[in-house]
């Protein structure tokens, strides 16, 4: 239980997917300027991680993976190189059946995540996690919890900055900086925050 | 003639993918701590670009409007495929540190987006191109902040010391900092600015503006 809070705190406070990572940079900067899509989009993608991490996951290590065919007699198999397909197609997948389930089952939800949903799939972050499952060797309970604690994280640096650009629209600004250039300035000083929490370990 | 160099160009500065259309933020932050691995990552982009626009733009006719994502999609995981098992292969090093930003390309939004906003609209030939020139454009800003990086927090580019460390015996104190992800925030910014400095038309206007102070009266 100890090594899962441990996983859960770090993917969410010092391995931050868009802070230490730069992943999801392109939606992270453009969904940025109000709290509520912010709030809406983090949401989207803390439900998004916590299945895709896990199913890619099994596909993984019962598909893919150095003879983890055997259990259909081919042992010798080491089908990992179709790993970016598969995990992009799944990916995919799995947010269009999700969207169309939101969408029959709890239209409240799918009305409040709206365009988002849709715009996970080309999100990195989505897919970074998968890839850092697979180069970490997480199992399938670890996956989970990693799953869910990045996009926690992923969600909550999102709100933070949206909130700061509220505020900041207010501040006086050098022309050239207007904009992209001091939101990127503001991540940097986000990102150095959250780097004190780093040696942090339960 | 005029307009194959200008699609090769444009993308370089008047309408760079990163300082202006925001696009592939991800990995020009993650990958510029040393100058050699950002270079192969923007050779890896570039060619991906190139090549996924080429092939998406000769197919162009074929696609069915309502799958076309899912099949851009497939032509482009399958180049980073290539690109991933030809960087094994030959530099393993740099692919292990590159770890999963090569896979990332895939979905890099430089590749999805022109491929989507240029190569499903132009021929072949003029596709091409435009990969070619907003790899490059992705690669100016990457090899700056890179160069500064590497430069400025080791002492050292491409691995050979060009500042003599104070460890070795030399002068140059290193900027640990700029090793760390803020710094590549920071740079990116500045390098906007400085871009924008320039080109003035691309200054985004702000929501507000600050109305000028006006003097206090005497006595009011």
């Amino acid at each position: 239980m100890e090594h899962f809070l441990s996983l859960f705190v770090r993917s969410i406070f010092i391995e931050n997917m868009a802070l230490s990572f730069f992943l999801g940079m392109c939606t992270f900067l453009a969904v940025s300027k109000k709290v509520q899509a912010a709030f809406g989009l983090g949401v989207a993608v803390i439900v998004v991680l916590m299945i895709t991490v896990p199913v890619n996951n099994l596909i993984y290590t019962y598909l893919l993976a150095d003879g983890a065919l055997s259990w259909a007699g081919l042992p010798d198999l080491d089908l990992s190189f179709l790993g970016l397909l598969s995990y992009i197609g799944v990916i995919a997948a799995l947010v269009q059946i999700l969207e169309m389930f939101l969408d029959k089952y709890v239209p409240a939800l799918y009305n409040a995540l709206g365009v988002f949903l849709p715009l996970i799939t080309v999100n990195c972050a989505i897919l970074g996690a998968s890839l850092f499952m697979v180069e970490r060797d997480y199992n399938f309970g670890e996956s989970v919890v990693y799953g869910a604690g990045a996009g926690v994280g992923w969600a909550l640096a999102i709100v933070a900055l949206a909130g700061i650009r509220e505020k900041l629209k207010y501040s006086d600004v050098p022309d050239g900086l207007e904009g992209l250039g001091i939101t990127f300035i503001t991540v940097g000083l986000m990102s150095l925050g959250f780097m004190s929490f780093g040696g942090i370990d339960i | 003639m005029d307009s194959v160099k200008e699609t090769l160009t444009g993308p370089i500065f008047k309408n760079n993918p990163i300082a202006l259309q925001i696009l592939g933020i991800c990995s020009a932050l993650a990958v510029t701590s040393s100058l050699q691995v950002t270079l192969v990552m923007c050779v890896a982009l570039t060619l991906v670009t190139a090549f996924s626009n080429l092939s998406i733009s000769a197919i162009r006719h074929f696609i069915p409007g309502s799958i076309r994502i899912i099949v851009q999609m497939i032509i482009i995981a399958s180049l980073v495929i290539v690109v991933d098992q030809v960087l094994k292969a030959v530099a393993y090093g740099i692919s292990k540190q590159l770890s999963v930003f090569v896979g990332l390309i895939i979905t890099n939004c430089i590749v999805m987006g022109r491929a989507e906003a240029f190569a499903m609209k132009n021929p072949p030939l003029a596709s091409f191109m435009d990969g070619i020139g907003n790899g490059l454009g992705y690669s100016v800003v990457l090899i700056c902040v890179a160069v500064v990086r590497e430069l400025f927090g080791a002492g050292k580019l491409m691995g050979v010391e060009i500042l003599p460390l104070v460890t070795d015996g030399g002068w140059y104190n290193p900027n640990g900092l700029l090793l760390l992800p803020p710094s590549a925030f920071f740079l990116i910014g500045l390098f906007i600015w400085a871009l924008r400095s320039f080109n003035t038309e691309q200054v985004e206007q702000p929501d507000f503006k600050m109305a000028k102070h006006k003097p206090v009266e005497e006595g009011a």
